[in-house]
C-alpha cells in the first residue's frame, strides 16, 4: 500500500512539472508580438512616455507600445538584459553598468524642494538645503521659518530622484532622522498634511497644495530651468542596447520631433534642447 | 469503470492538493536559497544584531528593523488584543444571539477592507492627530500600531467569539446555579475554558501584523533608525523589502531576501505554537 501511493506521487509530479512546462510555453507564445516594444524604468518620466506613447499608437494603430515604471535601476537593467527593448533612466549620472548601452537625452526635469503652504519660509540656500538634507541644520527659525523641528522628506534608496538630488545639493549621507516614502505621490502627500516638513519631488508633479521653495533665489520653472539659472536640473535618458533600431528608433526619432517635444513642454517636463 | 473513475477522480485530487503544497514548498526553498547566503558569509550575528544598513557601503544590518516590526507588532497586539477579545466576550455573553449573528459577519468585513485604505487614512487622519497632540513627526511606530490595531480585529473578533460559543452551555449554567454573577461567569469559566482558542487567535492576529507591508509603508515614516519612542519613525522588516527589491542588486538583494527568511522563520514559529495550541484544545475537549 504504501510503496504505492508513493509510486503515484512521482507520477503526478512528473505531470505537474508537464503542466508547468506548458503553462510557461503557453505564456511566451502570447507575450510577443510582431510590432510592439515595451519601455520600463524611471517613475518620474513613466507618465510622460504614457502620454507619448499614446499619440504615436493614434498615429500608428498597427502599432503597441507598452511602458512599465519600476525606477532607473529597473530601466537599466531590462535595457541590457532586454527585457525591454527602452529603458528609461532620471540618473544625473548614468552607473558603469549602463555605459554598455546607447543613451540619449529626451527631456529635462527640474526638482523642487516643496513644503507646506503656510510655512513662512520661501527661499533656502543650497548650503542650508545641503545641511537640512544632512541632518546639521534641524530647526526652521534658523532658515527664518518659525521655531519648530524640520520633518525631512525623501524617496528610498535606489530612487532616480534621490540619487540625482543629493549629487545636486551635495549631500553625502542623507540624515538618518528623515522619513522615507517610495514615490513622489507619498512625498506630496506627506508634505502637503505637514506643516514642519521639507521634500523633493520632479517639477512636473508639483500641485497647488505645495509651496514650491527658491533655491539660491531661483523659482524652479520651466523658464529658469531653460535659462541655466535654476540649479536642480537632471537629465532624462532613454536607453537602448546598441544604436535603437526599427520600432525603438522610430519611437525615439518622434519624441525627439517638435511635436514629442511639445508634448513633453505641455505637461510640465523640460524639453531636452 | 466506476473504479477506474473513482481511481482518477482521486488522482487529480492529489494532483490540485500537491500543487498547492509544492507551491509552498518552493517559496521556502527559493528565499532560503537566496537569502542564506549571506547570512553565513556575514555571520549571523552581524546580519541580526548591527544597526548599520547602508546598502551602498556594502553594511546589512537589520538590528534597527527587527525592533522596529517588533515594537509595532506589540503595540498591535496591546490596541487589538483586548478590544479584540472584549468585543468577543460581549457578542457571545451580553447580547442576544441575533446581534452576534449580524455583527460578527460585519466585523469580519473589516478584513477585507484593502490595506492601503488603512494606510490612507492613517496618513490623512491619524498621523496629523498623533503630531499636533503627542509631537514627532506624525508618521510612526505608534500610528502604525494601532492602524495595525485595528486591522488585526476581525482575526482576534472572529477565532475568539468561536471559541467562546464552543464553551459547552452547562459550564455556563453551572457557574450561576453556584451564585456566581454574570461577569464572574465569564472570567472565571468561560475565559478559563475558551483560553487556547482565544491564545490561538492572538498568535494569528501577530502573524498578521509582523506580515503586514502596504499599511505599515505609509504610515511609519520608515526611517532606519533605531527607535527610542513611540513617536519616532522606524522602518519594519517588510517595509524594507518591499521599499528595496526594485532596485536591489548583488549583495543588496541577498541582503533582502535574508530578511525574508527571517521573516519566514518567525511567521513560521508563530503558526507551529497557534497549531499546537489549537490541537491542545480539541484532545482535552
Amino acid at each position: 500500500m504504501q510503496k504505492s501511493t508513493v509510486g503515484m506521487k512521482t507520477l503526478t509530479l512528473k505531470r505537474l512539472a508537464l503542466v508547468g512546462c506548458a503553462a510557461a510555453v503557453a505564456l511566451c507564445g502570447c507575450s510577443r508580438q510582431s510590432a510592439s516594444i515595451t519601455l520600463a524604468g524611471s517613475t518620474a518620466f513613466q507618465p510622460f512616455a504614457e502620454k507619448l506613447a499614446e499619440q504615436y499608437m493614434a498615429a500608428h494603430p498597427d502599432i503597441g507600445i507598452t511602458v512599465q515604471g519600476g525606477g532607473s535601476a529597473v530601466g537599466i537593467q531590462s535595457a541590457l538584459s532586454g527585457a525591454a527593448q527602452i529603458g528609461m533612466a532620471d540618473l544625473l549620472e548614468l552607473p558603469a553598468e549602463a555605459q554598455a548601452l546607447t543613451s540619449v537625452v529626451v527631456a529635462r526635469d527640474g526638482i523642487a524642494l516643496v513644503v507646506h503652504p503656510a510655512n513662512p519660509v520661501t527661499n533656502l540656500a543650497l548650503a542650508q538645503a545641503r545641511a537640512i538634507f544632512s541632518g546639521t541644520l534641524r530647526n526652521w527659525k534658523d532658515v527664518g521659518g518659525a521655531d519648530q523641528p524640520i520633518t525631512v522628506v525623501s524617496r528610498e534608496a535606489g530612487s532616480g530622484t534621490r540619487a540625482s538630488f543629493e549629487k545636486l545639493i551635495g549631500v553625502v549621507k542623507l540624515s538618518p532622522d528623515a522619513l522615507v516614502q517610495d514615490s513622489s505621490g507619498t512625498i506630496r502627500e506627506t508634505v502637503i498634511n505637514d506643516q514642519r516638513a521639507v521634500g523633493y519631488l520632479s517639477h512636473g508633479l508639483v500641485n497647488d497644495k505645495l509651496k514650491m521653495l527658491q533655491v539660491d533665489d531661483q523659482e524652479c520653472s520651466t523658464d529658469k530651468v531653460i535659462a541655466g539659472t535654476y540649479s536642480l536640473v537632471r537629465p532624462i535618458f532613454l536607453l537602448t542596447k546598441g544604436a535603437p533600431e526599427g520600432l525603438a528608433k522610430a519611437f525615439i526619432g518622434y519624441i525627439l520631433s517638435t511635436n514629442g517635444q511639445q508634448c513633453i513642454q505641455r505637461n510640465g517636463l523640460i524639453p531636452a534642447q | 469503470m466506476k473504479a477506474r473513475a473513482e481511481k482518477l477522480a482521486q488522482r487529480i485530487l492529489l494532483v490540485i492538493a500537491l500543487s498547492a503544497i509544492s507551491s509552498l514548498i518552493l517559496i521556502a526553498l527559493f528565499i532560503f536559497k537566496e537569502g542564506t547566503p549571506i547570512m553565513v558569509k556575514m555571520g549571523l550575528r552581524r546580519f541580526l544584531f548591527s544597526s548599520e544598513w547602508e546598502p551602498q557601503a556594502g553594511l546589512f544590518g537589520i538590528y534597527p528593523m527587527i525592533v522596529a516590526s517588533l515594537w509595532v507588532t506589540l503595540g498591535a497586539m496591546l490596541i487589538g488584543a483586548p478590544l479584540g477579545i472584549a468585543g468577543a466576550i460581549f457578542l457571545n455573553e451580553f447580547v442576544p444571539k441575533t446581534v452576534l449573528r449580524i455583527v460578527k459577519p460585519a466585523i469580519e468585513l473589516l478584513a477585507g477592507i484593502p490595506s492601503v485604505v488603512y494606510g490612507f487614512i492613517g496618513v490623512m487622519v491619524l498621523a496629523p492627530l498623533i503630531r499636533n497632540h503627542l509631537g514627532g513627526p506624525g508618521l510612526s511606530i505608534l500610528a502604525a500600531a494601532v492602524i495595525l490595531g485595528v486591522m488585526i480585529l476581525p482575526t482576534v473578533i472572529s477565532i475568539s467569539t468561536d471559541a467562546i460559543g464552543a464553551v459547552p452551555n452547562s459550564y455556563r449554567e453551572g457557574a450561576l446555579a453556584l451564585g456566581a454573577t454574570r461577569w464572574q461567569a465569564v472570567h472565571m469559566v468561560i475565559l478559563k475554558a475558551a483560553r487556547s482558542g482565544i491564545i490561538a487567535s492572538i498568535i494569528l492576529a501577530m502573524g498578521r501584523a509582523i506580515g503586514e507591508t502596504m499599511a505599515v509603508i505609509m504610515v511609519a515614516g520608515n526611517t532606519v533608525k533605531l527607535p527610542h519612542s513611540v513617536l519616532n519613525s522606524a522602518r519594519t522588516l517588510t517595509a524594507t523589502i518591499a521599499f528595496e527589491m526594485a532596485s536591489a542588486t548583488g549583495r543588496h538583494r541577498e541582503a533582502l531576501f535574508a530578511i525574508g527568511v527571517v521573516l519566514f522563520v518567525i511567521i513560521m514559529l508563530l503558526n507551529s505554537f497557534a497549531t499546537v495550541i489549537l490541537r491542545g484544545r480539541t484532545t482535552r475537549a
